[in-house]
């Protein structure tokens, strides 16, 4: 059957989410000639709709609806209503991503393993590994245009970048580039090439960085077997009494409840989303939510060990002109626990306007102090620190039962309490990041905190053994068959790379694991 | 709240603000600066309030190269969104009458006509926890931050797109390192 579907056509997958995760596995099911529905919260934008204004852009874009926060994490002083930024539309996050597209380093698959017992944090093993991911990641670089893989060249250093490379020469670091980048070098895949806009947060306006919206989603329906649903909030989902999922209850953009049947359900809303609407769908036989008799929905949620560390020079810098992620420094991103912490952390260049820098530079600052940082906004170069963090079981997400949202379901909290490692880690980076600058030249350097959460991981983890994940090795659920999780909530441990190219690699996978699945009829 | 763009007449009823960046005059329904030739009518909030804020406003965020004012555009916002009935009415009202009330403690005048930076500064320190002062902090993030007119200022160049982006404007122009 051709799309669009019914919503009694009980022979259609259905995504919940069009992001890195749901974006690819949909687009990637219809590919493979598989009747697939995705059902998105946000709207439908195109490239023309994206504004190069930070404020506005936010809210376009950005995940709003209510959430709270507890914990001693900073993003909860900060940031009270607003744990994580990332963005309600078709496309998803990867409407607001950077573009980095890093592998995960084999040590760590095996963080338990590699890291051995860390106290306080709930290590597993990944119940796969770079060998078993190798050609995924291959395919995913390929439909990605990663650059400085498939002989694709590296993007051109801006300004901030120069000032990256020039302190990590000083401090003998051996690994700084421009990074592999999901961003055309090059005119490639219908795509033109980067213009070094600088507002790759709000939506790339010339379409050189790879986003599901415009890269991918287009392929599967052009198939005729890709239908996507813009604004459709799917609340629940529902299973039949042999604990099979049978479908989703969601409400369309007029406020309607609709009923989407299915033959299937992949959830990829994200990792504050995904686990909320599993723990929303509890019934009598699922009394503690769907695909949680290991209790572990919710539990174990990551954001990576960030911050950023920007420097004032004495001479104008720019940093705002071009990628907003120019560059990278690997040497720190391995693991050496003489430094005193397990795993690593990368820095990676980081630019944001002058009404965010206000916003975020020292979130609560004031004074003179404060005033005399943003009057050296031009003469700034910034990075950001992107390190493993540890899963902790306590970090979790959980519902309000007395808070609820317009559609009458609990509102989700996110706990997150910062583990020794991820301070150890962070006031490192810091250390480093100061000196990296002040080898330049830097007349005052800042370790700013946390932005809301953009890497949201692990709250669906997957796991060899049912009793300590939610899902296997394949994303699908170890309770009910024909329940997928397609987005970073299914991370079993953090790595210290960005995730989306490990999210978008296991979802291509996913999807030919779905398509073996059905034509052997397990599903 | 609007700007009123014409040079002001001072009346005899009128009282100068003796500090600031540039002199405020505020009148029954205004605060109105005759050297940069601006007025914003206060809608919501008294005028004195208005000109208390603008002043709490610098305080908060001082730029020495910022005129009055994009200051009192933010409290523009402010005002206008403090309509009758609204709690930011009250929270800024009375706010800035206890604030005033610990001028006059320790200086024995209201906070507008506190002498030095560090005598405000230090009466703000005393409230920063308070909801009043990170009302008008948290707005001022935004309202003063966000006025594209102050961007060349602070060296930033907003929107590029439309431009080309910055390929062929200075991406990589830095010669200093």
């Amino acid at each position: 059957m051709p799309a669009p579907y019914k919503t009694d056509d009980d022979s259609v997958v259905v995504v919940i989410g069009s992001g890195a995760g749901g974006g690819t596995v949909g687009s990637e099911l219809a590919l493979n000639g598989v009747d697939t529905v995705i059902l998105e919260a946000g709207k439908r934008y195109s490239i023309e709709d994206f504004v190069n204004d930070e404020w506005e852009s936010f809210g376009q874009l950005a995940w709003l609806d209510e959430r709270s926060t507890s914990g001693n994490w900073r993003v909860h002083k900060d940031f009270a209503g607003l744990p994580a930024w990332i963005v309600k539309s078709v496309g998803g996050s990867t409407i607001h991503w950077a573009g980095a597209s890093l592998r995960f380093q084999d040590h760590e698959w095996k963080a338990k393993t590699t890291y051995g017992d860390v106290a306080g944090a709930n290590l597993l093993d990944w119940p796969i590994d770079g060998k078993e991911m190798e050609p995924w990641y291959t395919k995913a670089e390929d439909r990605m245009g990663t650059t400085r893989t498939h002989g694709i060249e590296g993007l051109p250093g801006n300004n901030n970048f120069k000032v990256m490379k020039a302190g990590a020469d000083k401090l003998g670091y051996k690994e700084c580039s421009t990074g592999r980048m999901s961003i055309n070098s090059a005119p490639r895949d219908g795509r033109g090439s980067c213009q070094q806009i600088g507002f790759c947060f709000q939506g790339c306006k010339s379409g050189a960085k790879w986003s599901t919206l415009y890269a991918e989603i287009p392929k599967g329906e052009k198939t005729g077997k890709l239908e996507v649903r813009p604004e459709c909030h799917v609340t629940r989902i529902e299973h039949d009494d042999k604990g099979k999922v049978t479908g989703v209850v969601y409400f369309d953009k007029d406020g309607k409840e609709q009923r989407q049947k299915a033959r299937a359900v992949c959830v990829a809303g994200n990792s504050i989303e995904s686990p909320r609407l599993l723990l929303n769908s509890a019934s009598g036989m699922f009394k503690d939510g769907l695909a949680n008799s290991s209790g572990q929905v919710g539990r174990n949620y990551m954001r990576h060990t960030t911050g950023s560390v920007y420097g004032i020079f004495e001479k104008p810098v720019h940093m705002f002109r071009g990628t907003t992620m120019a560059g990278i420094i690997q040497d720190e991103a391995h693991n050496n626990p003489k430094r005193g912490f397990v795993g690593g952390y990368e820095f990676e260049t980081l630019s944001i306007g002058l009404p965010f820098m206000a916003a975020f530079l020292d979130p609560g600052g004031w004074g003179r102090d404060f005033s005399a940082a943003m009057d050296g906004y031009s003469n700034m170069a910034g990075m950001w620190i992107v390190g493993e963090d540890m899963p902790q079981a306590n970090n979790r997400i959980t519902l309000n039962a007395d808070k609820k949202d317009k559609y009458g379901m609990p509102t989700p909290n996110v706990h997150f309490d910062d583990h020794p490692n991820d301070n150890a880690m962070r006031n490192h980076a810091y250390r480093q990041g100061a000196a990296l600058y002040e080898a330049v030249g830097a007349t005052r350097t800042f370790p700013t905190p946390p932005y809301p959460s953009t890497h949201n991981l692990g709250t669906n983890r997957m796991s060899a053994d049912a009793k300590d994940g939610v899902v296997n090795q394949h994303g699908q659920t170890h309770d009910i068959k024909n329940l997928f999780v397609s987005d970073g909530s299914q991370f079993t441990t953090g790595a210290a790379e960005n995730p989306t190219l490990t999210i978008v690699a296991l979802a291509l996978r996913q999807a030919a694991y779905i398509r073996d699945q059905m034509a052997k009829g397990e599903i | 709240m609007r700007l009123i763009d014409r040079t002001p007449k001072v009346d005899r009823r009128s009282f100068l603000a003796s500090t600031g960046a540039a002199a405020l005059v505020v009148t029954s329904t205004s605060v109105l600066c005759p050297t940069e030739s601006w007025g914003v009518e206060a809608q919501n909030l008294k005028p004195e309030t208005v000109r208390t804020l603008i002043r709490m406003s610098r305080d908060i965020y001082p730029h020495d190269r910022l005129a009055d004012r994009f200051y009192a555009v933010a409290v523009k916002g402010m005002d206008g969104k403090a309509t009758e009935g609204a709690p930011l009415k009250a929270t800024l009202e009375d706010g800035v009458a206890k604030l005033d009330e610990a001028a006059k403690a320790a200086h024995g005048v209201p906070y507008a006509d506190v002498g030095w930076e560090h005598q405000r500064v230090a009466l703000l320190r005393a409230i920063e926890g308070d909801p009043f002062f990170q009302t008008v902090r948290g707005d001022l993030v935004v309202s003063l931050y966000n006025q594209k007119e102050l961007w060349p200022i602070f060296g930033y160049q907003g929107e590029s797109a439309s431009q080309g982006g910055y390929i062929k404007r200075g991406f990589n122009d830095i010669d200093w390192l």
